[in-house]
Order: structure tokens, then sequence, then C-alpha cells
């Protein structure tokens, strides 16, 4: 066993206190980088470990009023999971998040590249302005961000509704309350979320852009290339793994919103209409841990399915 | 085109090369190229306005009265221009049904500087291990990081809530801590990775030829030069417990333990539609510090994701 921990193809980093194969002083060696670790390991496996654990054990079991008062929990088998699944109000959530997360996805990638394109062909001045835009927008903290566009979409006092009544020369839209019907209440979410996310998608693509080398580009122009067929016979292929793991990126982050929605429920919106996973976990907990376990897990593995590309192309390229 | 007659005008001809170059070039590509320039110039100004318009609006909200806030037409600049929302949600005098700004934004600080300071101290040498040795167990302790990041901090609330609970920390600095240092800890020493990757191992087995011991080796020839990673990789941790919402949400139960997110929504459901000035005012001190570490790092936090995949 020491023999792997110390592989003879090791000799990139001597271990200056092993020089002799004295048995004892290579097994400390061992030791050293676990203890490094320690203080971190020791954090993830309490704070992430066990509650993911628990938190699996929950779905098994039933909470009710029985055990808010001292009761312990009943062990009820899958019976939490045939609950949710069969509830229309799981489905509901999950449509609800997986098409707010397909939209966003959309959104977010088709502005953020074309922005990142844009960028590609501005000159100083220009770039420098866009930038600066981007970056405001994504460093606004999401609580802020959320509540600076519910002040906007105001009913009473929003500048929307005043904008709206300006262009349609009417007044149809006093007093319109943008939060209380699920179809615009998404409008706003969708809106809210895609101005924060595609600083990112427009800065990573930008910087994949410049990667492209020039010489390629324009051998392919002289060999007769159009502006179309060098986009996506040249640059494609050089920035599709980065296009990827961004899209695989937002699809997680847009999946997992919480902040927002939460934010804009407490502004006007039915929760009951508009929960997605996030808060319906948020919402079904307060009552019944069983079933809140129950989706959480569901949640966490579509996670982990989704993410499986990105950690799979991360482990790749950084030759871990 | 506008270029050439201002020339002309001024020098009475044209440069021979101007003619020469205009000659040369067909007049539809010409006007087309123009034409692009200001469709692109035209382009990047609306994406300006798009992205800044909603933070000018919560600047320009801030520091108007009330009573303006409120008028029918919109005031595109503050007319009467005034500081006193920011004073006010600064200064008003606490309640006991409500938190103040002060004990949160101590709160916020409180939390957020320990954290990151413990999450710097745990992720470098969690870093240190997982870059400078090789042992049993390392590819698979990277390979779970990985996969813990993208563990939805959503989904766990309940069972942290419960853990934190049992462990009587409810509404303390020590337990939202806790929280977020299992929270920023992975992407930290992920990153922090790729920087002590960077400083050459050469160096330290050249200081311990001189007579360091490993550990002072790491101390005093590794850190100095891990400080830019340090800084920018704290900047990140700091922001993103600033901002967190949820945990603080169910765990700092009480006006006295609010972090100033939870303060900003309180605040915002007590006044509600009536003092829209005095939230965008708290907003804006929300919104300033991260805006200005978001300027210190901006370059980093697209490049180490691209310098990864694009070679791929």
């Amino acid at each position: 066993m020491t023999a792997t921990l110390n592989p003879p193809g090791d000799t990139r980093r001597p271990e200056p206190d092993a020089p002799a194969t004295s048995e004892k002083a290579r097994r400390r060696g061992a030791l050293y980088p676990w203890m490094l670790l320690a203080p971190a390991a020791l954090v993830l496996l309490v704070m992430t470990g066990y509650p993911l654990i628990r938190m699996l054990i929950n779905s098994f079991q039933k909470y009710g009023k029985a055990q808010i008062f001292g009761a312990p929990p009943e062990w009820v088998a899958l019976s939490n999971y045939t609950k949710a699944l069969t509830d229309p109000a799981f489905w509901a959530v999950a449509g609800r998040s997986f098409g707010l997360m397909a939209v966003l996805v959309v959104c977010t990638m088709v502005l953020g590249m074309g922005i990142a394109i844009m960028m590609t062909k501005l000159n100083r001045f220009f770039r420098l302005l866009v930038s600066i835009g981007l970056l405001l927008a994504w460093a606004m903290p999401p609580l802020s961000a959320t509540v600076v566009w519910g002040w906007i979409v105001d009913t009473k006092y929003g500048l929307l509704n005043w904008t709206l009544n300006q262009i349609t020369g009417t007044d149809n839209f006093t007093d319109h309350s943008w939060l209380m019907d699920p179809a615009s209440f998404f409008a706003v979410l969708v809106v809210i979320i895609t101005w924060q996310s595609v600083p990112f998608v427009a800065f990573v693509m930008y910087a994949a852009l410049t990667q492209v080398p020039d010489e390629v580009l324009e051998a392919a122009q002289l060999d007769g290339a159009g502006g179309y067929k060098r986009f996506f016979l040249i640059v494609m292929p050089y920035i599709r793994s980065i296009l990827l793991v961004t899209v695989v990126l937002q699809m997680i982050w847009d999946l997992r919103v919480f902040t927002q929605v939460y934010t804009l429920q407490s502004l006007g919106g039915i929760s009951d209409q508009t929960d997605v996973f996030g808060t319906y976990i948020f919402h079904l907990g307060t009552s019944n841990l069983g079933a809140a376990g129950a989706v959480s897990f569901i949640m966490v593995v579509m996670m982990l399915v989704i993410s499986i590309y990105y950690v799979r192309k991360t482990v790749k390229d950084e030759e871990i | 085109m506008s270029l050439a007659t201002r020339t002309s005008g001024i020098a009475g001809s044209p440069p021979r090369a101007i003619k020469m170059a205009k000659r040369r070039q067909p007049p539809a590509v010409a006007a087309r190229s123009t034409g692009r320039k200001f469709a692109l110039g035209a382009a990047s100004i609306v994406v300006f306005i798009c992205s800044v318009f909603p933070v000018y609006w919560m600047l320009n909200t801030s520091f108007k009265p009330n009573a303006d806030v409120i008028s029918p037409v919109p005031q595109f600049w503050p007319q009467n221009f005034t500081l006193r929302n920011y004073v006010a949600v600064m200064f008003e005098p606490a309640r006991p049904d409500r938190a103040n700004f002060p004990s949160a934004l101590m709160m916020s600080l409180g939390v957020t500087l320990t954290t990151l300071v413990i999450c710097l101290v745990f992720a470098f040498l969690g870093a240190l291990a997982v870059s400078r040795f090789k042992f049993k167990g390392r590819r698979q302790f990277v390979i779970a990081l990985l996969i813990v990041q993208m563990i939805p901090g959503e989904a766990m609330m309940f069972t942290i809530f419960g853990m934190i609970d049992a462990w009587h920390l409810i509404g303390t600095m020590i337990g939202l801590t806790i929280v977020y240092l299992a929270g920023v800890l992975p992407f930290t020493i992920w990153t922090l990775r790729g920087f002590v990757a960077g400083v050459p191992a050469d160096l330290e087995e050249a200081a311990m030829i001189d007579g360091c011991t490993r550990a002072q080796a790491f101390w005093k020839i590794t850190f100095p030069l891990l400080a830019p990673g340090l800084v920018s990789t704290g900047v990140f941790a700091f922001i993103q417990a600033w901002n967190e919402f949820l945990m603080a949400l169910i765990i700092m139960q009480g006006p006295g333990s609010y972090t100033l997110p939870i303060w900003l929504r309180a605040f915002q459901q007590a006044t509600g539609a009536t003092n829209w000035a005095a939230i965008m005012a708290g907003s804006t001190l929300i919104a300033i510090p991260v805006v200005i570490f978001f300027l210190i790092v901006q370059g980093r936090m697209t490049g180490g994701l691209v310098s990864g995949a694009v070679k791929g």
C-alpha cells in the first residue's frame, strides 16, 4: 500500500524527509497532504456530506403534526417520492422550472453571444462602453437587482406603466399589476435574470472569440470563405467546448434560482402559481420535511446529471 | 466620407493618398462599411443603456425626496437632489420590531470577513495539498470538490437549518459563518489550486536545498507569490457571502441578527411601496462594495474558465 502512496514514477517532487526508503518516514510523508486537507475536508463532510445524507434519510420518513410535538419520525419507505411524483403541483413546479430554464438559457446565450461577436468588431471606445455597462449589470447583488426591477414594474408608480401609457397614448397601463399574472410575472423574471447573466456569457464568449487565431481566419478568407462560413466552419469548432460549458453552467444556475423568484413573489406574485424548485422546497419544508426531502433529492439528482458534462470536461482539461 | 470632406475643406484639396484609396474602393462597399460602423455604434449604445439603465434608475430614485418619487410623471433626474434617504436609511433609530442598518451592516461584515479569512486559510492549505503532493485519493478529492460545487444549497436548506438549530447557533454569526464557509470552500480551493500550480515547485525545492523546511519554503516562497490569487479568490468569497440570501433568511431570525440582504427585505416589507426612495438608497448601499470588488477581479472571472476550455 505504501508503494502506491509514493509511486515510483513520481520524480517531480522528491520528499525531502524520505530520502531513504524508511517505512515510517514514508508513511509520515503520506500523511502531510491529509493534514493540510483536514480542515477543509472536515467542513465539507460535516456541512455538505452530512446534510445530504440527512436529507436522504428525511425523504424516507414522515414528518407531520405528531413530529412537531416530539414524536420520532415514522419510516414510510418511498411514500414521499410517490406522493411528490403523483402530485400535480410537483409537475407544475418542474414544468415551470425547466420552462423558465430553457427560456433563460436561450435568451442569455443568444444575447450574450451576439454581444460578444459585436465586441470583437468594436473600436476601443465602444468596447469599453459596452464592458462598463455589462459589468455594472453583472455586479449588482441579485437582491438589489430584483428590488430595482420590482420598482420599475411597480403597479402604481412604476416607470414601465408610465412609459407604456406614453407609447400607446392611452392610460390602459395605469395601475397595471405585472406580478399578479403568472405569465407576466415570469416575463419580468426572465428580464431580470437575463439582464444579470448576459454579461458573464458575453465576457466569456468574447474572451473565447479572441483566442481564435487570426491567421486561420485570414487564410480562410483568402480561400474565399464568407463571413457565415468562416464563423460556422472555423470559429465554432474553436469555441464549441467553452460554449457547451457555458450552456451547462447557465442551465444549472437557472434551475437553482431562488432569490429573484422569492423576492418577486413578496413584491406581489402568487407563490402557488409561480413556484420553481427552490421556492417550492422552501414553502413545502415549513409544513412537511419528508416531502421537502424527497423533492430536494430529486433536484440534487437532476443537477448532478446536468453537471456531468461540466465535471468531466473540467477533469479532462485540467488533467486532474 | 465626412473625414474626407473636412480635410478637403481645410487643405483645399484632399491628399493624394485619400483620393487614391477612395477611388480604389467600390462605392457600394464604402457605403456598406459606413452603415455597418454606424449600426455597430448604435447597437453598443443600446446595449450600454439597457445594462446601465436599471442601475441609473436606482441611483436616480435614491436621490429624490419621496414626494418626487411618487409623482405621476417620472423625473428622469433628481430635480430636488437630496441625501436624506441615505441618512434616513443609515441612521434611522432602531425599533424593537425592525432591524436597523448599522447592526445589519456589522452582521454582514462580521459574517463575510470571518468567512473570508477562515476560507482563505483552509483553502490555501487544501490547495497546497492537492497541487504540491501526490497522494492516494487526491484525484477523488478534487473531483468531489467539483461535484460538491454543483449540489444546490437550495435543496439542503432544511437539513442545514436542522443542524444549526441542534447546535443552538440559530441567529448567530458563528452559525451563518459555518454555512457560508462550506458554501465557498470548494470554489476557493479549486481556484487557488490553479494559482499554486502556477508557482513553480522548483522554487520551493531550491529553498529546501538552502536549508528551509517544507513548511518554511511554502510560507516564505510560495505564499508571497500567491498574493494576487489570494486577493481575487478572496474577493469571490466576499461577494458570495455578502450577497447570500436564502440561508441568511432561514438562519438569521429576529431583527437583531439580520444580514444586509435580510435587512433590505424586511425594510421593504415594513415600508411597503410608500418609501421607494429609501429602499433604493438601501439597495445602493448594499451594491457599492460588490461593484467595487467586481471591478478589481473582473478580468479573472472569465479568464480562468476560458483558458481551461478553449484548448480542448
